[in-house]
């Protein structure tokens, strides 16, 4: 069984980036929103496994940082949800366009 | 007792101290010390005056100071120099201040605060004592500055009258425009000569002057600026005129320093900086012509005043005038005694006047008359002063003002043939309007029957004063004797002294003086003793000269209207470029154009988030396309 060559592993991370940033940019629901930073957070884990699987050299640098990015997001979640709950009380809708007053 | 001469300065200002610390609340004990202090200072200057006279002639300077401050290249001291002329003021400051603050007691006994004004009298003596012994430029300049201030709290010292109020606010801005020019002067001694000390610039000035390192025209320049000081100080025209409203203060503190002391600091600054003024014919010249002009102008507007303080305190500056016009001439000793005798004399002058408006509760001659009846004392002893300012031998007057005449007639300065005829005319005034005021206020009959019937002799320790006083400016003149000049043997510029004429020699020179003198009494009894002529019609006939010297040739009205219209109005347009330009232009206009500039850039701030999350990626691959191509 031939090995998957690491250009595969980059265009999957590249689609799962594009789709993450339409998701950040276009969709006007803040759940999409937050769900389209996660794909992007993901893809850039991918990269970093891949290239540490390929050239790292048993070198960790690599999985730990994207230990580090999963722990991350998660805690970036949990604020931006709550966030999001609290927005969604005050305004009865989870649109971020609803929420451009706070532009100050 | 020289090396403790630190001392004299030094006594004042711990029972300033005392006082103001401790003391307050105590009368009589703020005054004891105040006194007991002077008393010290005087016999200290007494020792130092008898120690310095026991030296040969020419060893007679000593000097020693102490660093105070040190900013590279420069070294500030303070220090003491006692030589001939620093002995002899500090004899005069101190013996007046002693007089001033016993006769004080008497004259304020009723005031409240009475301690406050001990205190100041203090303070006075210990600056005008500093600036006495001072041996280099910066001491006397802060010696000098402090005078000024305590001349401001004493002419003030009854602040709740508005007339005290404005007339120290008046002194303290005009000789703020002569201290100007002083602080100038010192600055550039400082700069030029780097160092501050008056022996080592008499010596870099007298060597800079032979090898002409230095013109002479610079040196004159730096001694106007001094000048300047003088000028403002000793109420020099054209900076006369804060002298007259500093007759405002308490009487006693018009003796002491605005008579006998401190408007002679002018006097004494030049003599002590005479090294500067000698150089060139120029500040001479400058100097006797602002003397004399001071002298005659202001005697003749002392012929035109009603308030017996203003015709002494114009009589004042018509004498310092003398002073610095015999400066100025070069006779150096002969203004430094006619100090020495107006110290007594004037100072007797305005302590008497005290007594009389202490018995009066009035100032104004009008309203006097008769007074010798109730007033024995007194009118003796102002009858004494008014002989010898008026110079009538053997009083103290005649002689330095004789040796005044004597200078100028022997002067080189340009036109000293006018400035002598100038002084002649001043001494027929100066006796015309001092027998005025003598006649008016104590001969004839009362005029204002009320305040005559309360009218009472001062008590012993405001006559005591007097007393002393009028035994000094009978004698102090045979200091002087002709023929013997045992004050010209003292206190003299370069190792020569002035000679002294003999007494034949003196009197041929003098009887036209004197003659004018005795016909100046004459006119004035004429006119005020035994009513010959009347002064009324004089008056009225002469009318718009006797408005001109009643209204002081209208210097105030003049410096009111420079100062209104000329100074306001260039202020004006100063105040409009401010407001306008710098205002509204500059400072509002920065925040015009960064709020607008705010403006503008708060319309990228939509709050839609997507806006935000596209300007960053956006930017993001802009930078990724500048990095990799």
């Amino acid at each position: 069984m031939t090995e998957v060559p690491i250009v595969h592993y980059l265009y999957l991370a590249a689609v799962l980036f594009v789709i993450g940033i339409f998701g950040v940019l276009a969709r006007k629901n803040a759940i999409s929103v937050l769900m389209g930073i996660e794909l992007m957070l993901n893809a850039v884990n991918i990269n970093y496994l891949a290239f540490a699987k390929y050239w790292g050299g048993g070198n960790l640098t690599g999985p730990v940082f994207a230990v580090f990015v999963i722990t991350i997001a998660a805690a970036e979640a949990a604020v931006a949800l709550a966030i999001v709950i609290s927005i969604y009380r005050q305004l009865k809708s989870a649109n971020v366009d609803d929420a451009h007053n706070l532009r100050g | 007792m020289i090396q403790h001469s630190w001392l004299i300065p030094g006594m004042p200002a711990l029972a300033y101290a005392v006082i103001v610390l401790f003391t307050r609340r105590f009368k009589a004990l703020s005054a004891g010390i105040s006194i007991l202090a002077m008393a010290a200072c005087f016999f200290l200057s007494m020792g130092v005056f008898q120690e310095l006279a026991k030296l040969d002639p020419s060893a007679r300077t000593v000097s020693f100071s102490w660093t105070w401050l040190q900013i590279p290249p420069w070294e500030a001291h303070v220090g003491v120099l006692i030589d001939p002329l620093c002995a002899n003021m500090l004899l005069v400051v101190t013996l007046v201040s002693l007089l001033v603050q016993i006769y004080s007691w008497g004259y304020m006994h009723d005031d409240e605060r009475f301690s406050v004004y001990f205190s100041y009298l203090s303070l006075f003596s210990a600056s005008m004592l500093l600036l006495v012994v001072a041996n280099n430029y910066l001491q006397i300049f802060i010696g000098w500055e402090l005078v000024g201030l305590c001349s401001y709290l004493l002419i003030g010292f009854w602040y709740f009258k508005p007339e005290a109020a404005d007339a120290c606010k008046k002194a303290f801005v005009v000789n703020r425009i002569g201290d100007m020019g002083f602080l100038m002067g010192v600055i550039t001694i400082g700069m030029m000569f780097q160092t501050f000390d008056f022996a080592e610039v008499q010596k870099i000035v007298t060597q800079g002057l032979s090898d002409h390192t230095y013109s002479t025209t610079f040196i004159a320049g730096i001694a106007l600026l001094l000048f300047c000081g003088a000028v403002g100080k000793s109420a020099q025209f054209p900076l006369h005129v804060w002298l007259p409203d500093a007759m405002e203060g308490p009487t006693p503190v018009s003796a002491l320093i605005h008579a006998a002391t401190m408007v002679a600091a002018g006097v004494y600054m030049v003599a002590r900086t005479y090294t500067l003024f000698s150089a060139d014919p120029l500040s001479m010249t400058v100097v006797a012509w602002v003397g004399g002009f001071t002298a005659l102008f202001a005697a003749t507007i002392a012929v035109a005043q009603d308030d017996i303080k203003r015709i002494l305190a114009y009589s004042t500056l018509s004498q310092l005038g003398y002073m610095i016009l015999s400066l100025g001439a070069g006779g150096y000793t002969a203004g430094m005694f006619h100090l020495t005798t107006h110290a007594c004399f004037k100072a007797l002058l305005f302590l008497g006047s005290g007594s009389v408006i202490h018995g009066l509760h009035n100032q104004d001659i009008w309203k006097m008359g008769g007074l010798w009846r109730k007033m024995k004392v007194t009118t003796l002893t102002f009858a004494v002063a008014t002989l010898a300012i008026a110079g009538i031998p053997p009083f103290a007057g005649f002689f330095s003002k004789d040796a005044i005449l004597d200078s100028v007639h022997n002067s080189a300065v340009p036109g000293h043939c006018v400035l002598y005829y100038m002084g002649v005319f001043t001494a027929f005034l100066t006796a015309f309007y001092m027998f005025r005021l003598f006649f008016v206020v104590f001969t004839g009959e009362p005029r204002d029957h009320h305040a005559h019937d309360h009218a009472h002799e001062s008590p012993l320790n405001m006559t005591g004063p007097l007393v002393v006083l009028a035994l000094l400016s009978l004698c102090v003149g045979w200091l002087n004797w002709p023929g013997v000049g045992l004050y010209s043997q003292f206190v003299h510029y370069g190792s020569v002294p002035e000679g002294a004429a003999s007494i034949g020699v003196l009197l041929g020179q003098s009887w036209p003086t004197l003659l004018l003198v005795v016909a100046g009494i004459a006119l004035s009894a004429a006119f005020y003793y035994w009513k010959v002529f009347s002064a009324e019609k004089m008056a009225e006939k002469f009318r718009p000269v006797y408005l001109l010297l009643k209204n002081k040739y209208y210097f105030d009205e003049m410096y009111g209207w420079l100062v209104k219209k000329v100074l306001f109005g260039l202020a004006s347009i100063f105040h409009w470029f401010d407001e306008k330009i710098v205002d509204d232009g500059m400072v509002d206009g920065t925040g015009w154009i960064n709020q607008k500039m705010g403006g503008l850039l708060s319309l990228t701030q939509t709050g839609y988030i997507q806006n935000y999350a596209w300007v960053i990626f956006a930017a993001v691959a802009v930078i990724f396309f500048c990095v990799s191509f």
